[in-house]
């Protein structure tokens, strides 16, 4: 069996807007997501830069036993699905009637985890950390609770797979529904932005220094670039067999293609130009589209030298007689790791049903590398009808999906 | 701790941290059937006494409390005047 797979939803909650319309206008008007977290400096972090998301408010509007197993990732994930069940015009009523699975791409929970370390260190005492911090705690914490409030009956797992995780997420959905295992599966990715989470990675000198301009430290494929800038929030999409969606008179936005995937089996942390390429092609050859039918091209680039590069170099390997045009919008949203790999899909569905390329910000002065590529330094008015998004991750993990307008 | 604190620390932090209707909070009313509170909730109970009246909720000397008055009885015991 082999069906057609079309995105019915969309939902949305990040640095550079909380709904589909104020990201849309971010992401045309090239707007950076970025500031400074005073606590980090505190805390003895290199980089103090991250991206900006406030804390939804769900007091009073989820019930607490509903609300205190949603870790900060979790929150943003509830928000992110309010949006995209409401863009999909599916209800509570509709969900406990027809069963919906869940891919959620998270990667960890580190704000949970170490605030109840911190209470069992200081009381010494393990009944004193209350019912939710198990389920916050864990990294499928987003969707044991999204599964849960919103009364999912589905296929139903997480998806740990480093930056690549919201990508591979929407993969798996994809594959489920082609395969015709599941009529409608909700897929994304989060990601949280507490202090917490991030020591670590800022313990690689992975992050940008370029602290008195925020809005200019993450340039990707920039010959000055010093590193990413660490984001999150969430983004969810619906995923819909394709006659399933036209039986319920949903409105398609648009529709996956194919799912490339591949591991570099080389080194934890640098990436590899052949495992970029092998997804690519690999996604195009499912999709059955050739390199030069594809428009549009939102690249991974997370701004740091050693990325950025080897993925200039695979796109070229793939992409340089066609040069699509390019860009990597983490230039304005900073790395939204967990997340990235699903609200770069949005972000690039927005664009194509809105027919612009956003801006690859602070991109002023090639490199030897992405002199070579078609890269967007500002708002390219464009019909986009096929594109390509790229995520790779720590331990050589690599996907890339391959998205088409819809045409009935 | 007079009764009457415990009664109003009691019922606070049930209207605010566990979010039980204010009308629901009567002295007769039982924990479980009338309040809704299940076994997840018991344990933020226990960190919220421990936080409130300083002392830690022991299960086995919970086994005879059913009403909200039993529940206050039983604080009362711990950390009363008398």
């Amino acid at each position: 069996m082999s069906r057609r797979v079309v995105i019915t939803g969309m939902g949305i909650y990040s640095c550079i807007g909380k709904s589909l319309e104020e990201v849309k206008k971010s992401l045309y008007d090239g707007k950076s997501g970025i500031g400074v977290d005073p606590v980090r400096k505190d805390c003895g972090y290199r980089s103090p830069l991250t991206g900006i998301v406030e804390r939804p408010l769900l007091k009073g509007a989820l019930d607490r036993r509903l609300r205190i197993g949603l870790a900060e990732e979790g929150e943003y994930a509830y928000m992110a699905t309010l949006e995209a069940l409401r863009t999909a015009g599916i209800d509570m009523e509709y969900l406990e009637k027809n069963e919906t699975g869940i891919f959620y791409g998270n990667d960890s929970s580190a704000k949970a985890v170490i605030e109840a370390n911190n209470v069992m260190v200081e009381k010494k005492d393990t009944t004193l950390l209350g019912s939710g911090a198990i389920f916050q705690s864990m990294n499928s914490t987003v969707t044991m609770n999204l599964s849960t409030i919103f009364k999912l009956r589905g296929v139903n797992m997480t998806i740990s797979a480093a930056c690549a995780s919201g990508s591979h997420a929407i993969g798996l959905g994809y594959l489920f529904i082609k395969q015709g295992m599941q009529d409608l599966v909700l897929c994304g990715g989060a990601q949280e932005t507490n202090y917490y989470a991030m020591g670590s990675f800022d313990a690689l000198s992975a992050f940008s220094m370029r602290v008195d301009a925020p809005a200019k430290a993450s340039r990707p494929f920039d010959a000055h670039r010093d590193g990413l800038i660490p984001s999150g929030g969430a983004a969810s999409l619906m995923l819909e067999d394709y006659e399933h969606a036209v039986s319920r008179g949903a409105t398609i936005y648009a529709e996956v293609v194919g799912y490339g995937f591949s591991s570099n089996g080389v080194h934890i942390s640098q990436p590899s130009d052949m495992g970029c390429a092998v997804a690519m092609e690999r996604a195009l050859c499912d999709a059955g589209v050739a390199a030069a039918d594809v428009d549009y091209v939102n690249a991974h680039a997370t701004s740091t030298p050693q990325g950025d590069m080897f993925e200039a170099i695979a796109i070229d390997r793939i992409f340089g007689s066609s040069r699509p045009l390019i860009s990597s919008t983490k230039s304005m949203t900073g790395h939204e790791c967990w997340m990235a790999g699903a609200s770069e899909i949005i972000y690039s569905v927005l664009m194509m049903q809105n027919s612009f390329v956003a801006p690859n910000i602070n991109f002023e002065t090639p490199d030897e590398h992405s002199a070579k590529l078609n890269i967007a330094d500002k708002t390219v008015e464009k019909n986009i009808d096929t594109l390509l998004s790229n995520s790779f991750g720590f331990g050589g993990t690599n996907s890339a999906l391959v998205v088409k307008k819809y045409k009935p | 701790m007079k009764r009457e604190e415990i009664e109003s620390t009691v019922r606070n932090f049930l209207i605010d941290e566990i979010e039980i209707e204010e009308k629901n909070i009567v002295p007769e009313a039982l924990l479980k059937d009338d309040l809704g509170i299940d076994s997840l909730d018991f344990v933020d109970i226990v960190v919220i006494v421990e936080r409130n009246f300083g002392f830690k909720i022991k299960p086995e000397e919970m086994a005879d409390v059913r009403t909200l008055s039993h529940f206050c009885d039983y604080i009362e015991s711990k950390v009363g005047d008398n």
